[in-house]
Order: structure tokens, then C-alpha cells, then sequence
């Protein structure tokens, strides 16, 4: 289309995006489980992080409902784990956190921004507190359990979910709808009256990136074998994008990526050595991240990039 | 029969006014301030647990902790503005960036202060007794301490609805609610009112905390759920709104009693019904613009 | 049958008529100008035309058809575009990208991508612009800024164009190359309507004109008829008008 720039730089980063994801498809072969384990978890937070990016990102509306979604992916899994296929669980836990974003999206996203906010904030908790009441008054049963599944199935699929996730992303952003959704961002009044529907593609967008989300979420469930409700919706999961997203930038497609991956390491370095402070000092990286870096790590080289070649955009 | 609704109303009505103090509290900061403040809950669970180590470590009657809290919160909040928001309102680009940015800035905070809570005061519920003894009102059995709790309540926003009116430095934020820019103009010292009312919000938030711990079980999680209510509060009374967010306050603190009487666990649902319902056909409340 | 009518079209803001009964036409082909003092309510006007206001009650057809109630991203789908008072860019896409936007969305039936970057770079030339395609338009000066306003407003192939204050903050030679681009559109076929304060750019270039005072018409009729009437100099340049 000759929207995205296909510049060097750009050929590079993918080149190396690439590069990973083979060094990972072959990971199984050579690393330890637990390294294949925590690598999952690192596709985890990729995921979440890029999902996130893929609406809040070009458009700016902040979702706070990762958690919700991710949660929601979850419990499918651990009602549907028993007497469905796992392919067929992943894609229905897809599909409910799809139609709840649509959901909510519907709700929310013809209205100003900060009524999106709020509403995506409590869903988390409106979940826990739902289907807790559901589970003591209706079902009678307080958490499920879920059929486990071997550890490097579950890392191939998150792989998949990746890379279908990243492929959706790059077809998204060079196609006339990235531009759309980029010009929401900028002004979405002006988007609107250049005849972009501009609710409706909130709205899609949206719902896209909440079923990876709930896909992530149904395939992760195999890992806890016990399911309660306070275990699947964990506020700290919508946390942890935003933040990741953040750090790395939120408009580049590997800015994420990168933000995620710094902080599946951190996560990992800090919980084994400050297993009582890591939530606070994530804390504080995130206020610092937002005072000091606006826009993320790679918003940062890219600005300093800029200023070293010199180049300035001469008037016409 | 009408016990029963005596019950209902009242106990609603006691809900109802801690709900009115902070989101009243949560007005100020987003309304005035235009900061959405998501760890207002967090400082409602510092007022709390402020309250509770007073009274059991050091013996501190709780309505004299209210004297406490308040200004404890006051300066958290005031201090908390003048650095970390005016700091993010020179660097934001423009006024929505500025209330993302803010938003954000509180996720990191909630976390930060919830976390720091955990480790004064451990992850534990905590609770106390103060006043349980019953008063009866035709019939109608309630604990004192709930009954004072209500009237504290009511004379707290009372009290801020004079200040609010009555006192110059009500009338400027009055005024810098409104249009903040003119109000510069006509010689209102803006950084400084804005400062104010992200503190008295947070001082609302403490005080609420205190009652609320006078009342009901304390762990440091419970921020979350305060922090929820007072947004649907809020926006049930209209954003922006100080007298929409005590009246819409009342009304979920009915609702909330109604649905408790009915089927308890589902009163946060119940509000999350009226946030849609309020979405779907009148976005900006009772009193919005 | 005149490409845009207005009947009774009213607007309040709080308890002010920003726009009180106006009616209107505007014929086809023409370049119709929309005077009057700051705050007559123009803009407003072209809010509604657009759909970024709804009115209180009143009508307006395009080709006929009823318009009010309709969304933004349909008008603009229907032919009817516009640019902004304050300039509406998408300040960190490039100049090519914001009217390609234009160019992909703004019509009926969905074009192809190449067909619309290649509308899109036609557009930057018509405007004047082909030299700044790549920069991002946050870069731009504003006079540049308002053109490309008026190449992504044209890329959405309008049958209708309202420009809101075009000439705003040019200096004499940037408002002769405007008034240029304009009767350059008109040629091409498109029905404009100007607001504007530049007489010079109105007197020239509009065929007929509406003046507009506290949301209420005063005046229509063709430049020369306006400017000798007596309420529009009045209005303008208050009691002490030069017989």
C-alpha cells in the first residue's frame, strides 16, 4: 500500500523480530522446561501487551480491562476444560472475551474517553464479584478444575497466538484501517468528518484485541490446576500492559514487545529477590516511566536518533 | 412491614453517606482538578487503617481520629499535587494528555500506596469495635456506631457545602470548577486552588476511611471496590458535579441497601447496572452538564 | 432543485439562539458566501450542515434528502465535505497520509488502495503541496496547514464543500493564491460555501452571500446588493455609516 515505511531501519527490526521467533520455535529443543516455562510467561505478557497496544495505541482510549478479558479467557477454560477440545476452548475463550469487548465497547466508546476508563477500571472486579455470587448461590461449586496440559504444548500455542497476533497487527496498521484508527488518535472529530465510521472501528479494534486476550487466557488456565475467581481475574494483569506498553513505546509494533519482555525479566528478578516489594516498585517504575518517559524506551531512542542525524523538517 | 423498610432506608441512608464523602471527595479531584484520581480508594484504606492503629495501638476514640485523618490525608494530597501533577500538567502536551497521563499516574500510586499498606499493617482483614451498642428507632434496631457514622457523614458534607459557598476560597474553586482559565484571569492563584482540591479530596477520601472503619472490616485491598462506587457515584450525579456526586451518593447507598436486603453479594453488580443504564440513556447524570 | 436547503434551522446553546430560523438555499455550482460579525453563529451553521451539532428543530436537505440526524462519516459519504475554523491536521501522520484518508474513506463505494493513493497525491498537486508529502503535518505553517485541510476534504470526492475561515491568518499574497484554489475547485465542479472575514476573498469570488447577526439572517443577495444594505452596515460598522 506504501503506507508503512519500508526504511532499513524498520527491515532490520523485523529481520530480528523474526530471528527470535525461530530462536523460540526451536527452544523446546535446547533449553530446560523451566526456561520453556518462562519463556510462556514472557509470551504472556507479550501478548497482553501487544493486544493492548493494538487499540489503545493509535487511538489513546486506555483500557483497563486486560484482566477482565484475559480472566474471562480463563474461566472458559476451566468450565469448557473438561468436555471440550483444547483448540475449541482456546477459540470460544476468544470469542467471550470478544463479545464482552464488544460489549463494552458498544457501551462506552461513543461516549468521551474517560467514561471508557472508568468503565474498563471496575470491570475486574464486577467479574470476581459476579461470578463469586454466581458460584455460591447458583452453581454451588467454588472453583473448577482444569485437565493440564504438557508444558511445551502450551508454549507452541502461545508461540501461535503470538505470531497470528503479530501478523494481525501488521496487516491492521498498513492497511487503510491503521490509518484510520492513527487518525482517531489524532483528531477524531476530523477522522469522522473525513467519513470514517469512527465508532464502529473503535469498537472492532477493540473486540480484536480482546480475543487474544481471552485465547492467552484459555490457554494459560492448563497451568493452575485449581480456578477460583480471585486466581482469574488479577487486577494485576491490566496493570502490567499499560505499563509494559509505556515503557516501550506505544506506537511502534515492537515497542511493546520490547517493553515486555524488559519486564517479564524484571518480574522474575524482582519476585524471586523482593518477593514483598515488587508490586511496589513496579509501582514506582510506573510513575517514573510517566513523569520521565512519555513516550516509553523507544520513544526515547527515538528521539535521541533524530537528534543526532541532525534532521529538521524544512517549511514549505 | 415498615420496620423492614425503616431498615432498608436507613442502613441506606448510612451507606449512602459514606458513598456521598467520597465521591464528593473524587469530584473535587476530577472535576476541579481534572485529575482522575483511581487510587481515591487507596487513601479512603489509609484513612482506615490510620483510624485503627490509633485506636488499638494508642487507644484514640475514632470520631476524635477524624480530626486526625483529615489533615494527615489533606497534606498527602496537597503535597502529592504540587509535585507529581503540576510536574505532569507543565509536561502534557495537551489537557486530555494530561488527564491520561494523571489517570495513569494514580494506577502507578494505587499500587504503590496499596503495597506499602501491605507491608505496614500485613494483608490481614483488620477490624475493631467502637459503639456497637444498639439504639432503638420505633422498632428498628441499629448499632450507635452506624447512627453516628450517618451523622458524621451528613455534617461533613454540610459543613464542606458552607465552606464551598460561604468562604472566598470556596467560591474561587466554585469558580475554577467551572472555567478554570477565567478564573486565572480574574486573579485566582489556579496551581494553587487546584492543589487545594486535590487535598481536600483526599481529605474527603481519609474521612470517609475513618467512618468506614467505624463501621465495617478493613484490609488494605479494600480500595478497589471504594474506588468503583465513586466513580458510578459520580457519574450517576454528573461528572463534575459536588452536589450530584452527595445526592448520587445517596441514591446507591439506597440501592445498595435495597439489593443487599434482597440478594446479598450483589450489590456491585447492581451498581454496574445503573453505570449502564446511565451509559446507555443520560451519559452525564442527574446534575452533569 | 438547490444542492442544500435550510428551513427554520435553530440552535441554542444553553439559553442562547446560536442559530435562530435561518433559511437558506444554495444552488448548485455556486460559491456561496457566510459573512457576519464573530459569534453570528456561522460556524455553528456548518456544524450542523456537517452533523457535529444536531439542531433543536429545522431541516436541511441535500439533494433533496433530509440530513439532519444522520452521523458525520455519512454526510461526508454523501458528498457534503468541510475544514475547520481551527485546522483539524492529524499532526503527526504525513501530509500524504492525511489525505489519503480522505481519499480511502470518504466516499459511497470503497476504492482500492492504489486507485486512493493516487487521488491523494493528484489532490497534493491541485492543492500545492506535493513538496511537503512526506513531512508530518504538524511541521506545516498554517496557511500550508489550511491547504491541506482543503486536499483531504477533497479527497472525499464532495459534491459540497464548506470552507470554515480559510483565509484566516494569511497574508495578501497567501489569500490571492486561496482565493485562486478556490474558483480552481469551483471550476472542478464542487458547490462551495465560504465563511470567511477577508472581503476582498468574499466580494471576489462569491456569487451570492448570507450574512448572518446573532444567529439570525439579515441579508442575502449577491455581493454588490449586500454591501449597499443598510442593516449589514449597521452591523458592521455600527450607526455612523457613510451615507
Amino acid at each position: 500500500m506504501g503506507i508503512g515505511k519500508t526504511s532499513s531501519k524498520n527491515v532490520f527490526v523485523m529481520g530480528l523480530v523474526l530471528l527470535i521467533l525461530i530462536l523460540l520455535a526451536a527452544a523446546p529443543l535446547y533449553a530446560s522446561i523451566y526456561t520453556v516455562i518462562l519463556l510462556t510467561s514472557v509470551l504472556m505478557y507479550v501478548i497482553i501487551a501487544v493486544s493492548w497496544t493494538l487499540f489503545s495505541g493509535p487511538t489513546g482510549y486506555i483500557s483497563l480491562a486486560s484482566a477482565a478479558f484475559f480472566g474471562a479467557g480463563i474461566y472458559t477454560s476451566a468450565i469448557l476444560g473438561n468436555t471440550l477440545p483444547l483448540p475449541l476452548v482456546i477459540v470460544l475463550g476468544g470469542l467471550i472475551s470478544f463479545c464482552l469487548a464488544l460489549l463494552v465497547g458498544a457501551l462506552t466508546l461513543r461516549l468521551k474517553g474517560i467514561y471508557f476508563v472508568m468503565f474498563t477500571f471496575g470491570l475486574v472486579e464486577l467479574l470476581l464479584h459476579f461470578i463469586m455470587w454466581w458460584e455460591v448461590n447458583i452453581t454451588g461449586t467454588t472453583g473448577r478444575v482444569v485437565p493440564p496440559v504438557a508444558n511445551t504444548t502450551v508454549f507452541y500455542i502461545m508461540l501461535m497466538i503470538l505470531v497470528i497476533l503479530l501478523l494481525t497487527a501488521l496487516f491492521i496498521r498498513r492497511s487503510r484501517y491503521g490509518l484510520a484508527l492513527q487518525s482517531i488518535g489524532e483528531n477524531e472529530e476530523a477522522a469522522s468528518h473525513s467519513g470514517v465510521h469512527v465508532t464502529a472501528l473503535k469498537i472492532i479494534i477493540y473486540a480484536v484485541s480482546a480475543f487474544f486476550m481471552g485465547a492467552a487466557g484459555a490457554v494459560m488456565a492448563t497451568r493452575w490446576t485449581y480456578i477460583d475467581p480471585t486466581i482469574a481475574f488479577n487486577p494485576l494483569i491490566s496493570f502490567m500492559p499499560v505499563l509494559m506498553a509505556i515503557f516501550g513505546g506505544i506506537q511502534p509494533l515492537y515497542g511493546p514487545i520490547i517493553g515486555a519482555g524488559i519486564f517479564t525479566y524484571l518480574e522474575q528478578f524482582l519476585i524471586t529477590r523482593f518477593p514483598y516489594y515488587y508490586m511496589l516498585i513496579f509501582g514506582i517504575f510506573m510513575l517514573v516511566a510517566i513523569l520521565y518517559m512519555p513516550e516509553g524506551l523507544v520513544g526515547l531512542a527515538q528521539r535521541i536518533w533524530k537528534k543526532s542525524s541532525g534532521k529538521k523538517h524544512a517549511d514549505t | 412491614m415498615i420496620v423492614t423498610i425503616l431498615n432498608v432506608v436507613i442502613a441506606g441512608l448510612l451507606l449512602g453517606g459514606i458513598y456521598a464523602v467520597t465521591a464528593v471527595g473524587l469530584s473535587l479531584q476530577y472535576g476541579v482538578a481534572r485529575v482522575l484520581n483511581i487510587a481515591h480508594g487507596e487513601f479512603i484504606m489509609l484513612g482506615a487503617f490510620i483510624t485503627w492503629s490509633a485506636f488499638t495501638l494508642l487507644g484514640i476514640n475514632p470520631l476524635v481520629s477524624l480530626a486526625i485523618c483529615g489533615p494527615i490525608l489533606f497534606a498527602v494530597g496537597y503535597i502529592l499535587y504540587r509535585t507529581l501533577f503540576t510536574r505532569l500538567r507543565i509536561s502534557s502536551p495537551t489537557p486530555g494528555a494530561f488527564e491520561g497521563n494523571s489517570m495513569l499516574a494514580c494506577f502507578g500510586l494505587l499500587f504503590i500506596i496499596q503495597n506499602v499498606a501491605i507491608l505496614i499493617w500485613g494483608a490481614d482483614i483488620k477490624g475493631y469495635t467502637y459503639l456497637t451498642s444498639s439504639v432503638d428507632f420505633w422498632g428498628a434496631k441499629f448499632s450507635a456506631n452506624r447512627l453516628i457514622t450517618l451523622g458524621f457523614a451528613l455534617v461533613i458534607c454540610l459543613l464542606f457545602y458552607l465552606f464551598l459557598a460561604g468562604t472566598r476560597l470556596g467560591k474561587a474553586i466554585r469558580a475554577a470548577a467551572q472555567d478554570p482559565d477565567t478564573a486565572g484571569l480574574m486573579g485566582v492563584k489556579i496551581n494553587q486552588v487546584l492543589a487545594l482540591c486535590f487535598g481536600f479530596g483526599a481529605m474527603m477520601a481519609g474521612l470517609g476511611g475513618a467512618l468506614i472503619s467505624m463501621c465495617y472490616e478493613i484490609q488494605p485491598t479494600m480500595g478497589l471496590e471504594y474506588t468503583m462506587i465513586a466513580l458510578i457515584v459520580m457519574v450517576l450525579g454528573g461528572l463534575g458535579s459536588i452536589p450530584g456526586s452527595f445526592i448520587g451518593g445517596l441514591i446507591l447507598g439506597l440501592v445498595g441497601s435495597i439489593v443487599t436486603y434482597v440478594e446479598p453479594g450483589l450489590s456491585l453488580v447492581a451498581y454496574y447496572v445503573i453505570f449502564m443504564l446511565l451509559l446507555l440513556a443520560k451519559p452525564t447524570g442527574i446534575l452533569g452538564k | 432543485m438547490p444542492i442544500l436547503e435550510g428551513r427554520e434551522v435553530t440552535r441554542y446553546f444553553g439559553g442562547l439562539a446560536a442559530v435562530f430560523n435561518v433559511d437558506f438555499e444554495v444552488e448548485q455550482g455556486e460559491v456561496f458566501g457566510l459573512i457576519g460579525p464573530n459569534g453570528a453563529g456561522k460556524t455553528t451553521l456548518f456544524n450542523l450542515i456537517s452533523a457535529a451539532l444536531a439542531p433543536k428543530s429545522g431541516s436541511i436537505k441535500f439533494r433533496g434528502k433530509e440530513i439532519t440526524g444522520l452521523k458525520p462519516y455519512q454526510i461526508c459519504r454523501m458528498g457534503v465535505a468541510r475544514t475547520f475554523q481551527t485546522v483539524k491536521v492529524f499532526g503527526n501522520m504525513s501530509v500524504f497520509e492525511n489525505v489519503l484518508l480522505g481519499a480511502s474513506f470518504g466516499k459511497r463505494n470503497r476504492i482500492a488502495s492504489a486507485d486512493a493513493a493516487k487521488e491523494a497525491s493528484a489532490l497534493l498537486e491541485f492543492v500545492g503541496l506535493t513538496e511537503a508529502t512526506a513531512i508530518p503535518a504538524k511541521d506545516l505553517t498554517l496557511g500550508n496547514q489550511k491547504r491541506l485541510e482543503v486536499a483531504r476534504a477533497l479527497a472525499t470526492r464532495p459534491e459540497l464543500l464548506l470552507l470554515d475561515e480559510m483565509m484566516e491568518g494569511l497574508n495578501s499574497t497567501e489569500v490571492t493564491r486561496a482565493m485562486a484554489l478556490v474558483k480552481r475547485i469551483q471550476e472542478s465542479g464542487i458547490t462551495v460555501i465560504m465563511i470567511e472575514h477577508v472581503m476582498k476573498a468574499i466580494m471576489n469570488v462569491c456569487g451570492r452571500i448570507m450574512v448572518l447577526h446573532h444567529g439570525a439572517k439579515i441579508a442575502e443577495g449577491t455581493p454588490k446588493e449586500v454591501s449597499a444594505d443598510k442593516t449589514v452596515i449597521e452591523v458592521y460598522f455600527g450607526e455612523r455609516a457613510d451615507a
